[in-house]
C-alpha cells in the first residue's frame, strides 16, 4: 500500500472505532461521568471537607487529576479490549485480515480509537470537575503529553488482553483484579507521604502512581515522584507493549489457526 | 501464457492437535474461470480457502494469486482477492452502507471512489433500500448479498465464494447465480465456488476439483467429469399402481412405491427402448425426472467411504477441524 492508502485505511479504522463508542454512548460515555460525579460529591465535598488540605491544596482539587486519570486508564483499556474481542467474537476481524492493511495499521487504528474514548471521557470528567472546583493548569503541554501517552499505553494493553481472551470474562479480569486496585493504590486519593515508609517503597513499584503524579504535576504543580522519570517509564512501556502486541498480531495469536 | 488466478503447490496444513487437514495439494484456477471446489464436510475446502485469504496459517507449500506469492507480498496479492465466507462475519450493529464503505477504506480506497461503487453494488444486489439499517435487521439472504457486495467493493480479480447460497431460498439463489454469472462473464472476475448444492456447481462452473480427506481426488472440467457418469437413474411417475417392478430388458428397474419406478440407464443406451417395453406391458408413465443431480451421483460415488460423510444435506454444519472456515 502506498502512503495515501495507508492513511486512508488507518483513518477508516479510527472512524470505525470512534463510531462504535459514540453509537453506544449510554454504555461508554455516560457511566464514567456519573461515577466520577459521585466521587466528587462523596470524596471531594463530603469527606474532603473533613480531610482538609493535601500538599497545601484543597482535597477536592487534589483528587481531580487522579480521577481524570482513572477514567482515562479504564476507558482506554476497556474500549480496545471489548471492541477487539467483539470483532473476534463476531468474526468481523476477518474483514481486516483479508484486506491488504498491514498489522501495524490494524493495531494503530484500535489503539487510537481506544485513546480517543479515554481522552473523551477524561474531558467529560474534567468538565464535570469544574462544577466542584477550580483548576489551574500549571504545565499544559506536560499535562497533555502525560494523558495522551497514558491513554495510548492502556489502549495497547487492552488490545493484548483481547488478543489473548477466549471468552468475554477474560476481558474483564485485568480491569477488575489488576487495574482497579493499582489505580486506587496509585495515589489517586492520597499522597504517598501519608503511608509508612515500607508501604511507600511498595507503592513505588506501581506504574500507575507515576502516571497519576505526572498528570497531577501538570495540573497542580505538585508530585510525589520525579516527573521526568515518569515520562521515560511511560514511553518505555508504550514501546515494549506496542512491540509485543504487533509481534502477537504478526504471529496470528488468538486470531489465526 | 497468463498466470493462473490461483496456483497452489504442495499445500499442507497440520493443526495444533496433529490433524492433517491438507496433505500437499496442488491446484490451478485459470484467469476468468468459474471453478467449483467441492468436498464433504471436513475435507479441507475451507482450510484451503482460509490459507488463500490469510485466515489460516499454512504448514507448508506455495500459494500464488495472479503470480504473486503470498509469502513474498501478501498485501499485493490480497488486492486481487475478494472473499465471501461461509459464516456471517460483519458487525451486526453497523449500518449496511458503513460495512461496505469501511471495507473499501481497508483497501485504501478514497471515499469519493468508494461511495458510487457502493451505491451500484447495493442497487445491483437489491440492498439499496436497506443501506441505512443495521445489518442485524437483514434477512439471511440479504446478509449473504451484503457479504458479496462487501467482497466486490475493491474490484477483485478473484472472488472466493464459500457456500454463498447456504440457507437461501430457491428464488433468491437463482438471482444470485445470475449475478455471479454476470460478474464472471461481463467483468471477467475469476470465481472459486464451494457449495453443497451440486446443482449450483453444475450449472455455474466450467471446471471442478473434488477434495476429500485433505487430498484432491479429481481436478477436471465439469463437462469431462459428467461424461464419467456411467449410469443415470430416472424416477418414473405411473398412471396406475403396480404390485411389482416390470422386467425391462437392458435396464435395471426398481419399484419405489406403487406409483413410482426407478429406472437406471447406462451411458449410450436408447431410452426409447425402455418406454416401448413399458408400453407393451401396459405401464403408462405420466412424468419423469432425475433421481439425483448428475454431479451429485458422481460426487457421492467418489467421496462415499465408510467414515467420510457426504455432507450434501448438511450445508450449515461446521467441520470440527476447520475452525477457521
Amino acid at each position: 500500500m502506498n502512503t495515501r492508502q495507508l492513511l486512508i485505511s488507518l483513518w477508516t479504522m479510527v472512524v470505525k472505532e470512534v463510531r462504535r463508542f459514540v453509537r453506544i454512548w449510554p454504555q461508554t460515555l455516560v457511566p464514567p461521568s456519573i461515577t466520577m460525579t459521585m466521587y466528587f460529591i462523596i470524596f471531594g465535598n463530603l469527606i474532603g471537607s473533613r480531610v482538609g488540605e493535601m500538599h497545601g491544596i484543597s482535597y477536592m482539587s487534589y483528587i481531580v487529576p487522579g480521577l481524570i486519570m482513572m477514567s482515562v486508564i479504564t476507558n482506554s483499556y476497556s474500549n480496545v479490549a471489548s471492541s477487539f474481542f467483539s470483532n473476534k467474537f463476531q468474526r468481523s476481524v476477518e474483514e481486516m485480515m483479508v484486506s491488504p492493511m498491514p498489522n501495524w495499521v490494524i493495531l494503530g487504528g484500535f489503539v487510537i480509537g481506544g485513546a480517543a474514548r479515554g481522552l473523551g471521557v477524561g474531558l467529560i470528567v474534567t468538565l464535570v470537575s469544574l462544577f466542584f472546583t477550580h483548576l489551574d493548569l500549571h504545565h499544559p503541554f506536560l499535562t497533555l503529553m502525560v494523558v495522551v501517552m497514558t491513554a495510548l499505553l492502556f489502549s495497547i494493553g487492552g488490545f493484548i488482553n483481547a488478543l489473548l481472551a477466549k471468552k468475554f470474562d477474560d476481558i474483564s479480569i485485568i480491569p477488575i483484579f489488576v487495574l482497579t486496585p493499582l489505580t486506587y493504590l496509585g495515589g489517586v486519593f492520597y499522597s504517598i507521604d501519608l503511608l509508612p515508609e515500607f508501604w511507600q517503597k511498595v507503592t513505588m513499584i506501581n506504574p500507575i502512581l507515576y502516571m497519576v503524579n505526572a498528570f497531577r504535576y501538570g495540573i497542580l504543580g505538585i508530585s510525589d515522584i520525579p516527573v521526568s522519570g515518569a515520562l521515560i517509564a511511560i514511553a518505555a512501556f508504550i514501546v515494549v507493549f506496542w512491540c509485543l502486541a504487533l509481534w502477537m498480531l504478526n504471529r496470528g495469536k488468538g486470531i489465526r489457526s | 501464457m497468463a498466470e493462473p488466478a490461483l496456483s497452489i503447490r504442495g499445500l499442507t496444513k497440520v493443526y495444533g492437535n496433529g490433524f492433517e487437514a491438507l496433505k500437499g495439494i496442488d491446484l490451478d484456477v485459470e484467469q476468468g474461470d468459474f471453478f467449483a471446489l467441492l468436498g464433504p464436510n471436513g475435507a479441507g475446502k475451507s482450510t484451503t480457502l482460509g490459507i488463500v485469504c490469510s485466515l489460516v496459517q499454512k504448514s507448508a507449500g506455495q500459494v500464488k494469486i495472479f503470480g504473486i506469492d503470498i509469502d513474498h507480498d501478501f498485501a499485493k496479492a490480497k488486492y486481487n482477492l475478494g472473499v465471501v465466507p461461509q459464516e456471517f462475519n460483519f458487525s451486526q450493529f453497523e449500518k449496511v452502507e458503513d460495512i461496505i464503505l469501511t471495507q473499501a477504506g481497508y483497501y485504501g480506497m478514497p471515499m469519493k471512489e468508494a461511495k458510487p461503487r457502493c451505491e451500484r453494488l447495493l442497487k445491483d444486489l437489491g440492498l439499496w433500500d436497506k443501506r441505512n439499517g443495521a445489518a442485524r435487521m437483514l434477512s439471511g439472504g440479504m446478509k449473504r448479498r451484503l457479504m458479496i457486495a462487501r467482497a466486490l467493493i475493491h474490484r477483485p480479480r478473484l472472488l472466493i465464494l464459500d457456500e454463498p447460497t447456504a440457507g437461501v431460498d430457491i428464488e433468491l439463489r437463482r438471482s444470485m447465480w445470475e449475478y455471479m454469472r454476470r460478474i464472471n462473464e461481463e467483468e471477467g472476475t475469476s470465481i472459486i465456488l464451494t457449495t453443497h448444492y451440486l446443482e449450483e456447481a453444475e450449472s455455474l462452473c466450467r471446471n471442478i476439483a473434488i477434495i476429500n480427506r485433505g487430498e484432491i481426488i479429481k481436478n477436471t472440467s465439469m463437462r469431462g467429469l459428467l461424461t464419467e457418469l456411467d449410469t443415470e437413474t430416472f424416477l418414473l411417475d405411473l398412471a396406475e399402481p403396480l404390485e411389482a417392478a416390470p422386467q425391462v430388458e437392458g435396464f435395471e428397474v426398481e419399484r419405489v412405491d406403487s406409483h413410482q419406478l426407478a429406472l437406471s440407464v447406462r451411458k449410450g443406451t436408447d431410452l426409447n427402448d425402455a418406454f416401448q417395453q413399458l408400453t407393451r406391458q401396459g405401464v403408462r408413465v405420466l412424468s419423469m425426472r432425475n433421481r439425483a443431480n448428475r454431479l451429485e451421483e458422481l460426487f457421492v460415488s467418489m467421496t462415499s467411504q465408510p467414515d467420510a460423510g457426504s455432507g450434501i444435506d448438511s450445508a450449515n454444519s461446521t467441520p470440527a477441524k476447520e475452525t477457521a472456515s
